[in-house]
């Protein structure tokens, strides 16, 4: 290995995060992006409460509303929660296999940057004033030419498809990442269950998304050239959509929630000083949830009209789900049962997930029972559903995974009486807002409703629906607050902070050094750390002599990559509406020009060779040095 | 599995009381009685924990609205399942709740304690329980969900007995054929109690969704190629709130209807009455303008096509563009409800081109700016059509 002294490219300030292929910085992007379209998303969801929170209120005009709940449902699923996971499984999975970094760091952050750049190109629309509007699912035919005439539906189908490359690479490279770069002894049955989760999840991104970017590709032949898909008229079928979106849609919702289910396990655990019940069976679980959750798209469709077997076979099929999912919720109250339970700010997220995320769960299950959701479906007990898995399972989740990795990621440690107060504010707002709205499904109000009548005692749920989203409103303010007050406290977090660490990332300093590990771990058994901790040693057993470590070299070609898909999308979406220039489509020139952008860069990332550099061994032992 | 499924439809018919399932009843088989023993036993052990919560469940809402409160047998075999997915589900949510406190507050960790827990790998024993119990709650509830997808999905189509309507959903209105009547009317479905409807549902321009929640789940309405059918039965006359409960634009949550539930006698007198054509106003010009302006897109009898709404017996409708509730001059309660007339007024002037729109009653609706009419002209219109009546 001749590891000669090129160079070594290395930039500070801004254009290290534009250039960065480091996977914790790469994991930070993804979480702040993820942040900012969370707060946007949460705005929507103010202003649609607001609306409400009266009958027959005008606070937005009824196509205003429609726009918000529009980009309330994609920006939190595809914009905030997505990309969060992102974020974590960027951030710990390398650690927690103990590998330097993933298997495609370019990739990385070229995922990264169509996320980011397709999220705008979303979120622009409402500056250039023409905002989806057809409902987050962009049911056919409201979604076409001839009801939506406007730019909506098409920031919706170009932003959406930029986004979702970034997601299939970024579940590609996991997958990858996850099979080929485990440190030595680092078995699949003694990975971490954060890490099994989120393999489970990259496995089913893999599966599901290319049915989303097939749909979205359809719509857009649709609506820019023409096509006939979901063209009646012409021999199209508006169900067709349906099932091409759930086909996608309803793994999607296993992908999100598998990555939180996962965060809990290791939180519950560590907070419980014990290894977690039944470790194998979660495993198992997590497979079969992964698995039945491609079986069951068509339960979204029971009023569709499919028939009766279609709707028998999709029911118990859906039914079969809570099986798994119970065996998960029972092995986390036995991994507390004869533990000892520390009630840290990102345990009390766990632990309150537990009963939420079951009271969703029974929803499901009740929605699962065909004549029935025949009532529910489309009502605010639906809505109360996916909020209670999806709020109070993924994004308590999240928050858990936050308090619990902050100081693995930033060095500091969160403030906890803050975090605290954070919960109760968020924990008792989740349940005002999202509990009653199951009784005004069931009292007969539908969803999406823009206005409702007065005197149909609907006025006292909503009421207290609003406020509870209020108090959730507060609670994330704070915990911003909370977030950017830490920034100002000294990186002085320990390697191990919570003093209980069972994983590889609790064996490095917080943050992780750029290599991460300066020799590669040899794990020994399931909770690597916790085994050595019980062994009597303070550092895990190297697997390799220090030596120099190779490292990719940053490169600014995944933005500008991501900008010339944006410029592409942009361009084209307008190909009918802006002239010509030198008889040539304006729009279609411009289309044209964001391509080549990125053609060009894939060209000079294949042409230009690039081997990396080297961290010298001088430099990890001065490292070594400072930080022990 | 045939057999299986035979034995599980008769344990869950004969909780039903309508007289073609207890026919069906009398038929059933030894396994059957067993199962159905069993299964009384489960829902005995229930009640206790599920009555409370049953008891609110089924004494809230409204009675023309609720699904809580059902009307009519197909709500009411929907609110069985939903008690019966409740009670088992109660249980589940009592044992996690229940293990979950204990634990939480049994296994807090003192202060200053470091003592290390057993690190135990799991139990095979604790695994098998909560799978296997799981999944025999619920074969009980894909049971009487099975037995229930295909009783509610009988195809009345060709059932001579039953009523025929066609239900064509726009936007935002309802159109209700009638195709053995010869009837087309909007936004009021009126039918005879105790009667199988037989519903055909279709769009045509958007997805819509058919629901009224206090006699029966919805069905959704598509567009030409995928058309559907339901039906329902109303044993009590009376008018039940409909809606709109498929996303289908501005005005979605507008686009309500009422269904008219009446005597079969009353029902024969509206399908004559309904027949009938209408005269056109008396004054000259007010007819003029009706004739020019309104009936470009309306009808007022059944003679004559209906792009739009046929206004054949608005007079006696129970509100105005589906949303204007009509109510006595004393009985005004809510914002938009009014007298017939009023809200006639109000609706027309909403439309009506150029008119200053300070409350949006029904956005993006197709009516919007399509005619320009006077102030006389509008009263005059609406004083005509809120005596536009047909008899029942």
């Amino acid at each position: 290995m001749a590891h000669a002294h090129a160079p070594v490219k290395r930039y500070s300030g801004l254009m290290d995060w534009l250039t960065t292929v480091d996977h914790k910085k790469i994991g930070i992007l993804y979480l702040m992006s993820g942040a900012f379209f969370f707060l946007v998303g949460g705005f929507e969801a103010l202003l649609i409460r607001l609306q409400l929170i009266y009958p027959q209120l005008e606070v937005v005009s009824a196509q205003t509303y429609n726009e918000l709940i529009t980009m309330h449902g994609t920006t939190m699923i595809f914009l905030a929660a997505m990309p969060m996971l992102f974020g974590f499984m960027n951030a710990i999975i390398p650690l927690q296999i103990g590998a330097r970094d993933v298997a495609f760091p370019f990739v990385n952050a070229l995922g990264f940057w169509t996320f980011f750049f397709g999220g705008l190109l979303l979120n622009i629309s409402f500056f250039v004033g023409t905002v989806p509007d057809a409902g987050w699912t962009m049911y056919s035919p409201l979604a076409t030419n001839e009801f939506t005439p406007h730019h909506g539906t098409d920031y919706y189908v170009i932003g959406l498809q930029i986004a979702g490359i970034g997601t299939l690479i970024g579940g590609i490279n996991f997958l990858v990442t996850i099979i080929n770069m485990r440190a030595p002894g680092m078995t699949f049955m003694r990975m971490p269950m954060f890490t099994w989760a989120s393999f489970i999840t990259s496995a089913l991104i893999l599966f599901a998304f290319p049915a989303l970017t097939v749909g979205l590709a359809a719509l857009m032949f649709d609506r820019i050239f023409e096509g006939n898909f979901f063209n009646v008229a012409n021999g199209g079928n508006v169900v067709l959509w349906e099932h091409i979106f759930w086909i996608f849609g309803h793994p999607e919702v296993y992908i999100l929630i598998l990555p939180a289910f996962g965060i809990i396990s290791e939180v519950v655990s560590t907070f419980s000083r014990k290894r977690l019940f039944g470790y194998s069976s979660m495993v198992f679980a997590t497979i079969l949830i992964g698995f039945l959750g491609f079986m069951v798209w068509a339960h979204h469709m029971f009023t569709t009209g499919l028939g009766p077997i279609a709707n028998g076979l999709f029911s118990v099929a859906t039914m079969l789900i809570a099986v798994p999912t119970g065996i998960k919720i029972f092995n986390w109250l036995f991994t507390m049962w004869g533990g000892s339970i520390k009630f840290t700010t990102a345990n009390l997220y766990a632990v309150g997930f537990i009963p939420t995320f079951v009271m969703g769960g029974v929803t499901g299950v009740m929605l699962s029972a065909a004549p029935a959701d025949y009532q529910y479906h489309d009502t605010y007990f639906v809505v109360a559903h996916f909020h209670y898995v999806i709020v109070g399972g993924l994004i308590m989740g999240i928050f858990a995974g936050l308090h619990y990795w902050w100081p693995k990621m930033f060095g500091r440690v969160l403030n906890e009486t803050v975090g605290k107060i954070t919960f109760v504010l968020f924990y008792v707002g989740f349940h005002l807002t999202f509990f009653v709205q199951h009784f005004l499904g069931l009292l007969g109000m539908q969803r999406r409703v823009w206005q409702y009548l007065d005197g149909m005692e609907f006025n006292t749920l909503n009421f207290i629906s609003t406020i509870g989203a209020f108090l959730m409103g507060i609670g994330t303010l704070l915990f911003i607050l909370n977030a950017a007050s830490s920034f100002r406290k000294p990186k002085n977090a320990s390697n191990d902070p919570w003093e209980d660490g069972r994983t590889l990332e609790w064996t490095i300093s917080s943050p992780a050094p750029e290599y991460n590990f300066a020799q590669t771990p040899l794990v020994r058994g399931y909770d690597a750390w916790w085994k050595e901790k019980m062994d009597g040693k303070d550092k895990m057993v190297p697997a390799e002599p220090i030596g120099p470590i190779h490292m990719p070299s940053p490169s600014i070609l995944p933005f500008f990559m991501g900008v010339g898909l944006f410029i592409a999308g942009f361009g084209f979406m307008y190909m009918n509406d802006w002239g010509t220039i030198f008889g040539a489509r304006i729009g279609l020139v411009i289309g044209i020009a964001g391509l080549l952008t990125l053609l060009t860069c894939m060209l000079l990332r294949s042409l230009i060779d690039d081997h990396g550099f080297h961290i010298e061994e001088d430099e990890i032992l001065k490292d070594q040095g400072v930080k022990a | 599995m045939i057999y299986v499924l035979k034995n599980v439809k008769h344990l869950c018919t004969a909780q039903q009381t309508d007289a073609t399932v207890r026919k069906a009843a009398v038929k059933k088989s030894k396994v059957g009685l067993i199962n159905m023993k069993r299964w009384q036993y489960l829902l005995k052990r229930l009640m206790p924990l599920t009555a409370l919560m049953v008891l609110v469940l089924s004494a809230c809402g409204r009675e023309d609205l609720s699904t809580l409160n059902p009307q009519g047998p197909v709500a009411q075999s929907q609110l069985e399942l939903m008690k019966i997915s409740i009670a088992i589900m109660s249980i589940v949510v009592v044992v996690v709740f229940a293990i979950c406190i204990y634990v939480v507050v049994r296994f807090r960790r003192k202060k200053g304690d470091n003592t290390i827990p057993k690190q135990v790998e799991g139990s095979h024993k604790l695994e098998i329980i909560w799978t296997v119990i799981p999944i025999l709650l619920l074969v009980v509830l894909a049971a009487a969900t099975l037995t229930r997808v295909y009783d509610l999905s009988r195809d009345q189509r060709d059932n001579p007995d039953a009523l025929q309507v066609r239900v064509v959903a726009h936007q935002y209105w309802w159109e209700f054929q009638y195709p053995e009547l010869g009837i087309t009317t909007a936004q009021e479905l009126v039918v005879p109690k105790d009667k199988i409807i037989s519903i055909t549902a279709e769009s045509a321009d958007v997805l819509h969704s058919f629901w009224i929640p206090a006699l029966a789940g919805k069905i959704d309405t598509n567009r030409t190629g995928n058309v559907n059918y339901m039906y329902f039965e109303a044993p009590k006359t009376g008018v039940y709130l409909g809606k709109c409960a498929e996303l289908c634009g501005p005005s979605h949550g507008l686009m309500d209807f009422k269904v008219k539930v009446v005597e079969q006698s009353s029902f024969d007198r509206w399908t004559v009455s309904m027949m009938e054509p209408s005269a056109l106003p008396q004054d000259t010009n007010i007819a003029a303008v009706f004739e020019s302006q309104c009936l470009a897109c309306h009808a007022i009898d059944q003679q004559s096509p209906s792009a739009y709404p046929n206004l054949k017996g608005i007079g006696s409708r129970e509100s105005v563009g589906g949303i204007l509730i009509n109510v006595e001059e004393n009985e005004k309660q809510y914002k938009y409800e009014d007298t017939i007339y009023n809200n006639l007024v109000t609706w027309i002037e909403y439309n009506n081109k150029n008119s200053e729109r300070d409350v949006s009653i029904k956005p993006g609706n197709h009516m919007l700016d399509t005619y320009s009419l006077t102030k006389e002209e509008i009263e005059g219109i609406a004083e005509y059509l809120s005596e536009l009546k047909v008899d029942f």
